[in-house]
C-alpha cells in the first residue's frame, strides 16, 4: 500500500487560513501576529523535555539548593538576620525568597539561549516547522512561553522543597507563583533577543557574565539594595531582577508588597518590549 | 490569469490553471542579485525540474516560493484545491497547509523516534493524533522505514533519513511536494529507491518542483525543465527538447596521446563543433560515421560515441568553469 497518503481527505478541508495584507516585503519591525498555532510546538518542546524531565530536574534544582543551603546556613550563621523596612528577617528566608527569583531568570535564560538556539540554529528544527503553516512569529512565541514555563517548573519544584524545608509556609506564596511564571517571562524574552544576535553557542557567556551574574548581584538577591550607594541602588531598582525580587520577598516573609503594580508593570514592560525586539532581530536573521 | 506559460509551446497542453505561477522574481541581497526576473509555472500533475549550477539561484527560488524569503519583485501565485487564487507570501499559511517540503539539509527531530517525527510535524498542520496515528504507518511504509519505526534519526542511513523527510512532508497529503536536492550525498542504491517513490508520487497525481545538479534524476523525473544560472532562466523545456535544441544529436569523446591535437587538425571539420576539455576532445555533430572512420586510422587514440545527454545541455549553457565553493 503506497497511496495511503492519497486516501485521507486534503488538511485544509478541517483548518483556514487568514490571509496577512500588506507589503511583501514587510517591516521586520511590525507588530507579532499571533495565534493557537504556536500550541503544536510548544507540545513539541514538551515532548522532547518530557523524555528527559528527570534528569533535568536534578540538575535544574541541584544547583539552587546547594546555594541555598552553602550560603543560607553557613552566612547566615554569620549575618543572622538582615533589617527590611524594619523587621529582622532571618537571612535564610531573605536568601531563598531572593534566589528563587534568581533561579527563574537562569532557568528561562539556559532554555531561551542555549536550547532555543540548538533548535533554530543547529538543528534546524525552526525551519523544518516553517515549511508547515506555522508562521516564524508563533515559533517564537512558543519558545518563549516554553521557556517560561520551564522556568515556572523549576520555581515550582524549588519552591516546594522550600515549603518541605520550612523557610516559609505563608500563603502569600500562592501569589509568588503568578509572579515566578512572569519573571520567567520577561527573561525569555530578553533572552531570545541575544538568541536572534547569536553567532554561535560562545556568544551566550557575554550575555551571562556581563548582564545577567552583575544583575544578580544588584537585585538585592544576597544583600539589602540598601547596602549599595544610592546613585548604584537608584539604577538597580529598575533592573527586571530587582522588581522580581521586591514582588516575591514580602510575599514570602508573609506581607504584601509595596508598590505592587509598579514592579509588575516593570516587569511587563521589559517582557513586552524585548519579545518585540526578539522577533524583530529573529525576523531579520530568517529573511535572509 | 497569465496564459504565458500555458500558451508557451514547452508546456503539456493544458486548459487547467497552473498549480504554483512565478512571474519575474527579482531577488536581491545589498548589491548582489541572486534571482534576476524568472518566471515559471507548475501544471497539476507535472514534475517540473530547476537545474543549475551551485550558486545559481535554485534554493533562494525555491525559498521564494516558500514565502520563507519577500521577493524584491515579481509575483508568485498558487490555486487552491478550492480553486482560490493564493499569494505568496500573503497566503503563505494557506498554501503551505497544500505543500509538502523536503529541505536540502534534513531538519528532522534527533529526539524523537520515526514515528513521533511525523505526528509531531503532523501536529503542525493541525492533524489530531488519532487521524496521525491512522496515517503514519502508511507513510513509513512507503518510505521503507516500518521496522524503523521506533528508531530515532541518529540510528538511521542518510538515504533513511530523506525518506523519513520525504514521508514527514506527506503527513498532511500535499498536492505539491517542493523538493531542494533531494538526493544529494545519497548513494546509488538510496537515489534509485527514492526516484522510484517520487515517480509513484506523480502516478497518484501529485505534482513536484524539485532543484537538482544531477542530469540522470532530472532526466528520469521531470516532464520539464528550467536551467538557470546567475539567476536567470537560460532554457526551459522537456529534457528530450531541451537537447534537440541545443546540442547536436552525437557526441564523440576523444582522449589518448595526440587528442588534443586534434582540436586544430582537419578533422575538426568533420564536426559541428568542437571542444577541448583537459585532455579530452568532444566533437558534436549530426552525423559521426565519417568522424569514426578517420578516428578509426588512429589507433592510439581512444573514443567514445554516444547520443548527446542532458550533462552536454548542462555544461553548454552554464559554462564548465568550477564554481565558487563547488
Amino acid at each position: 500500500m503506497t497511496d495511503t497518503a492519497q486516501d485521507t481527505p486534503p488538511a485544509e478541508s478541517r483548518k483556514r487560513y487568514r490571509r496577512v495584507w500588506g507589503d511583501a516585503t514587510q517591516s521586520p519591525w511590525r507588530l507579532p501576529k499571533l495565534d493557537g498555532t504556536f500550541r503544536p510546538v510548544f507540545m513539541r518542546n514538551f515532548l522532547v523535555w518530557r523524555k528527559l524531565a528527570i534528569p533535568s530536574l536534578v540538575g535544574n534544582i541541584a544547583e539552587p539548593l546547594i546555594w541555598l543551603v552553602a550560603f543560607g546556613y553557613g552566612m547566615g550563621a554569620l549575618v543572622g538576620s538582615v533589617t527590611l523596612n524594619g523587621t529582622a528577617v532571618p537571612y535564610l528566608l531573605f536568601l531563598a525568597s531572593g534566589s528563587i527569583c534568581m533561579s527563574a531568570m537562569n532557568a528561562a535564560s539556559f532554555e531561551a539561549l542555549y536550547s532555543a538556539f540548538s533548535r533554530m540554529h543547529v538543528q534546524k528544527t525552526w525551519d523544518g516547522i516553517m515549511n508547515a503553516p506555522v508562521s516564524l512569529d508563533n515559533v517564537v512565541l512558543a519558545e518563549m512561553l516554553w521557556a517560561a514555563f520551564k522556568s515556572l517548573f523549576t520555581s515550582t519544584a524549588i519552591m516546594l522543597v522550600m515549603l518541605a524545608l520550612n523557610i516559609s509556609t505563608s500563603t502569600h506564596l500562592l501569589l509568588a507563583w503568578p509572579v515566578l511564571l512572569l519573571t520567567g517571562i520577561t527573561f525569555s524574552c530578553l533572552a531570545l533577543i541575544f538568541n536572534a544576535l547569536a553567532k554561535g553557542y560562545d556568544f551566550f557567556t557575554y550575555y551571562f557574565t556581563l548582564f545577567l551574574t552583575p544583575m544578580m548581584f544588584l537585585s538585592g538577591v544576597f544583600f539589602p539594595l540598601t547596602q549599595l550607594p544610592p546613585w548604584v541602588a537608584s539604577i538597580a531598582e529598575a533592573l527586571p531582577l530587582a522588581n522580581a525580587v521586591a514582588l516575591v520577598r514580602p510575599l514570602f516573609m508573609d506581607q504584601w508588597p509595596a508598590d505592587a503594580w509598579m514592579h509588575v508593570l516593570i516587569l511587563l514592560g521589559y517582557a513586552v518590549v524585548g519579545f518585540w525586539l526578539a522577533l524583530a532581530l529573529t525576523r531579520k536573521r530568517f529573511a535572509m | 490569469m497569465n496564459d504565458e506559460q500555458t500558451a508557451d509551446v514547452m508546456a503539456p497542453v493544458s486548459d487547467v490553471a497552473p498549480l504554483l505561477q512565478c512571474e519575474n522574481l527579482v531577488k536581491r541581497f545589498g548589491d548582489n542579485t541572486v534571482v534576476q526576473d524568472l518566471s515559471f509555472a507548475i501544471n497539476p500533475g507535472e514534475c517540473l525540474g530547476i537545474i543549475g549550477p551551485n550558486g545559481a539561484g535554485k534554493t533562494t527560488t525555491i525559498r521564494m516560493c516558500l514565502g520563507l524569503t519577500p521577493p524584491d519583485a515579481g509575483h508568485i501565485g498558487y490555486t487552491s484545491v478550492h480553486g482560490q487564487a493564493l499569494r505568496m507570501p500573503q497566503d503563505a499559511l494557506a498554501i503551505k497547509s497544500e505543500l509538502g517540503v523536503v529541505s536540502q539539509m534534513d531538519t528532522l527531530d534527533p529526539d524523537f523516534t520515526c514515528e513521533e517525527n511525523i505526528w509531531v510535524y503532523g501536529s503542525y498542520f493541525g492533524l489530531s493524533s488519532a487521524e496521525l496515528r491512522m496515517r503514519t504507518p502508511g507513510l513509513l511504509d512507503f518510505a521503507v522505514l516500518s521496522q524503523k519505526a521506533k528508531a530515532r534519526p541518529g540510528e538511521l542511513s542518510g538515504g533513511m533519513k530523506r525518506r523519513l523527510s520525504l514521508a514527514r512532508a506527506l503527513v498532511n497529503n500535499p498536492r505539491l511536494l517542493v523538493l531542494d536536492e533531494p538526493t544529494t550525498g545519497l548513494d546509488p542504491q538510496a537515489r534509485h529507491l527514492m526516484w522510484e517513490r517520487l515517480q509513484q508520487l506523480l502516478q497518484v497525481g501529485k505534482s513536484i518542483l524539485l532543484t537538482t545538479h544531477f542530469m540522470d534524476e532530472a532526466e528520469r523525473l521531470c516532464d520539464r525543465l528550467l536551467v538557470i544560472d546567475h539567476g536567470r532562466k537560460l532554457a526551459e523545456g522537456t529534457p528530450r527538447e531541451l537537447i534537440a535544441q541545443h546540442i547536436e544529436p552525437e557526441v564523440v569523446e576523444v582522449y589518448g596521446p595526440g587528442a588534443q591535437q586534434l582540436i586544430t587538425a582537419p578533422i575538426r571539420s568533420r564536426a559541428d563543433r568542437a571542444e577541448l576539455v583537459g585532455d579530452t576532445v568532444f566533437f558534436y555533430t549530426h552525423h559521426a560515421a565519417s568522424l569514426l572512420l578517420e578516428l578509426a586510422r588512429q589507433p592510439s587514440l581512444r573514443t567514445l560515441h554516444r547520443p548527446a545527454n542532458l550533462e552536454d545541455l548542462f555544461l553548454k549553457l552554464t559554462g564548465r568553469q568550477i564554481r565558487e565553493g563547488a
